[in-house]
């Protein structure tokens, strides 16, 4: 379902021309489950962000679902977004002034889905997670692992076919790590495409297909042998 | 995203900076409020002059000897005539027009008046019947001048309220006998007090019957006539007919100025409308002040909120749902701060009016609509620019936080 082929996306800093990723192709189906480790810099984030079109390659092309998605406008583009892409991040990016119940809601909200069906799927997702205490409570008042469940509960909250998580664990202790795994690897059960950026080999080697980066390439790919 | 969310979101984000909403409010409010409390005071002293112009009379036109336009120079001055001057017979010649209902000629002289051993100077003014009605009086006791012949110069007089306390105290004045200058005179009826009006006070004169008046102070000459129009329409009709006959009268010299109280009044009523629009001006630049600050409160805000916003675009609203945020947070902000500012404003005004009871303030209509517009207008207009820089920034960079 995901489709790049010669990707490149290069950042002008001052006079220099910084490639972050060169001619990356890489096919990605439906309910996979790739992991994406390398050292600092050597891209995982952007190719990331080019996927959830957060950011638009310098030249190559990007197909989802067999369209071609680098050619659509800003608003298209959010609209693709909205529907198929879910985000899960390193520091959870919760909005601090809102609930937990509220943030979950905030991608149906943008959507403009009818408020009532956004409270009954609201209420169970936070049944899902482990959260309907916690539904009253803002980030501050949340541990961790409580956040990054809201923040899974919000990428999910519009059923997305692909969820892209960038060092979902980097910001918790081991065990709320495997936590927030075990919750991961369930949606790749429910043919959720799970695409994850992580540091930590034990992770990494969690996914059924595991693609190792370095200076802006994909320098090997492997299975997990079962 | 549905309108409601929209406004539920943007007042969420504004209750989550509560101080620096406030401020805001508090900053657009004063500028609404300024505009509401000097319009309502502008407006108050139309009002006030309208209503002392209306307290004269109405539909009328006022006749006074010589001529005080500058334009014209008869003969007769050339020649060092003195104008001539207005007759009662003039007065009489002017209820020929058809658009004249009534009229009141006037002289007016200073006595000395006295009953018993008190005595004061006083206002005598030369009458007839009809200044009752013609100039809005009001009657406290017993009668007016009585009906009929100009000439008739009967001794009789009315007493304004406050000359009568003067002189007679708790007695009653009416059939007692007065003496002015070297004439006796009945009284027949006193004023009711009614104070001052157009800087002319009826409680402190005494009227007599225009004829009695002359035969007093020796004259034969009208100090001015008071015509009725029989309609607001026949205003000019009448200003017209008035001044052909006694042109006519005066053997073809213009020697009389006529004026219309409506010209008069319609001068009063542009200046002071000119001027409480420009006070209301100056106060709408108060305004634009707080347009500036909510520019820059705005700002504040997108600056702060960077990773919010990159979140918002992440979690798939486009960069049109993002202005329509950050513009409802400033309409919400402008429009709250508006509210505030009319109630402050009318409070304002309604204190003003309670101190000063003689003014009728009161904002006008088109001033409240006008602080209302600018104030939501400068919110809108200088939200614009945080609102697209907010949409513009790239979703990356600013889920970064950088
Ligand atoms: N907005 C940008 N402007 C300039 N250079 C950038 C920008 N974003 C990324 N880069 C550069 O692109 C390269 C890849 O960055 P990227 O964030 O994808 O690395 P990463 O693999 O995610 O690293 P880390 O493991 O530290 O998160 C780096 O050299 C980085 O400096
Ligand atoms: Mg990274």
């Amino acid at each position: 379902m995901i489709a790049l082929s010669h990707i490149t996306r290069s950042f002008q800093v001052g006079d220099q021309q910084v490639t972050a990723l060169r001619d990356i192709n890489l096919d990605i189906g439906a309910g996979d489950y790739v992991s994406i480790m390398g050292p600092s810099g050597s891209g995982k984030s952007t190719l990331l962000n080019l996927i959830g079109l957060l950011d638009r390659p310098t030249s190559g092309i990007y197909r989802l679902d067999g369209g071609d998605v680098t050619t659509l406008d800003d608003a298209q583009q959010a609209k693709v977004r909205s529907e198929k892409i879910g985000f899960v991040f390193q520091s959870f990016h919760l909005v601090p002034r809102l609930t937990a119940a509220q943030n979950i809601e905030l991608p149906m909200m943008l959507a403009g889905i009818a408020p009532h069906e956004r409270r009954q799927r609201v209420a169970k997702l936070l049944d899902n997670y482990g959260l309907a205490e916690r539904a009253d409570h803002r980030p501050d008042q949340l541990s961790g692992g409580q956040r990054q469940r809201v923040a899974i509960a919000r990428a999910t909250s519009m059923q997305p076919a692909v969820l892209l998580a960038d060092e979902p664990t980097g910001n918790l202790d081991q065990s709320t790590g495997k936590e927030v795994m075990n919750l991961l690897e369930q949606l790749v059960e429910q043919n959720v495409t799970l695409i994850l950026v992580t540091h930590d080999p034990v992770i990494g080697s969690r996914a059924l297909r595991q693609l190792q980066m370095v200076d802006g390439q994909i320098v090997s790919q492997s299975e997990r042998e079962e | 995203m549905r309108f409601a969310d929209v406004m539920q979101f943007a007042s969420a984000s504004l209750r989550g900076s509560r101080t620096r909403t406030l401020l805001m409010m508090l900053a657009m409010s004063i500028g609404v409020a300024s505009v509401v409390v000097l319009t309502a005071l502008g407006e108050g002293a139309r009002r006030y002059v309208i209503n002392q112009f209306s307290s004269l009379g109405s539909n009328l036109v006022i006749v006074f000897p010589g001529r005080t336009e500058t334009a014209g120079i008869g003969p007769g001055m050339l020649l060092g005539q003195i104008p001539r001057e207005l007759s009662l017979d003039d007065a009489q010649a002017l209820l020929r027009s058809p658009a004249v209902s009534r009229l009141a000629p006037l002289t007016v002289g200073s006595s000395q008046i006295s009953q018993g051993a008190l005595n004061r100077e006083v206002v005598v003014l030369g009458s007839t019947a009809e200044l009752l009605e013609v100039r809005h009086m009001q009657l406290g006791q017993g009668q007016f001048l009585p009906r009929g012949d100009l000439h008739n110069s009967e001794s009789v007089c009315v007493l304004g309220a406050k000359i009568r306390q003067t002189l007679f105290g708790s007695q009653n004045a009416v059939g007692s006998w007065v003496r002015l200058g070297d004439r006796r005179f009945r009284v027949i009826g006193v004023m009711a007090a009614q104070g001052e009006s157009m800087g002319f006070n009826t409680d402190e004169i005494v009227i007599v019957p225009v004829a009695a008046a002359h035969m007093l102070f020796n004259t034969s000459g009208l100090f001015r006539i008071l015509v009725e129009a029989r309609h607001r329409d026949l205003v000019e009709a009448a200003k017209r007919d008035v001044e052909s006959i006694i042109v006519q009268r005066h053997h073809g010299e213009r020697d009389v100025t006529v004026i219309t109280q409506d010209a008069v009044l319609a001068t009063f009523d542009r200046i002071l409308t000119a001027l409480t629009m420009a006070v209301g001006g100056i106060a709408a630049i108060s305004l634009a002040v707080a347009g500036v600050l909510i520019m820059n409160v705005m700002l504040i805000a997108v600056s702060q909120r960077v990773k919010e916003i990159g979140l918002l675009k992440a979690l798939g609203a486009p960069a049109v749902q993002i202005r329509k945020l950050f513009f409802a947070e400033a309409i919400l902000l402008s429009g709250m701060g508006c509210l505030l500012g009319l109630a402050l404003g009318y409070a304002g005004s309604i204190l003003i009016g309670q101190l000063y009871p003689s003014l009728p303030v009161s904002p006008p209509w088109w001033a409240v609509l006008a602080a209302f517009g600018t104030a939501l207008g400068t919110g809108i207009l200088f939200s614009v620019w945080p609102a697209r820089r907010a949409a513009r920034l790239d979703a990356v960079t600013a889920l970064a936080g950088r």
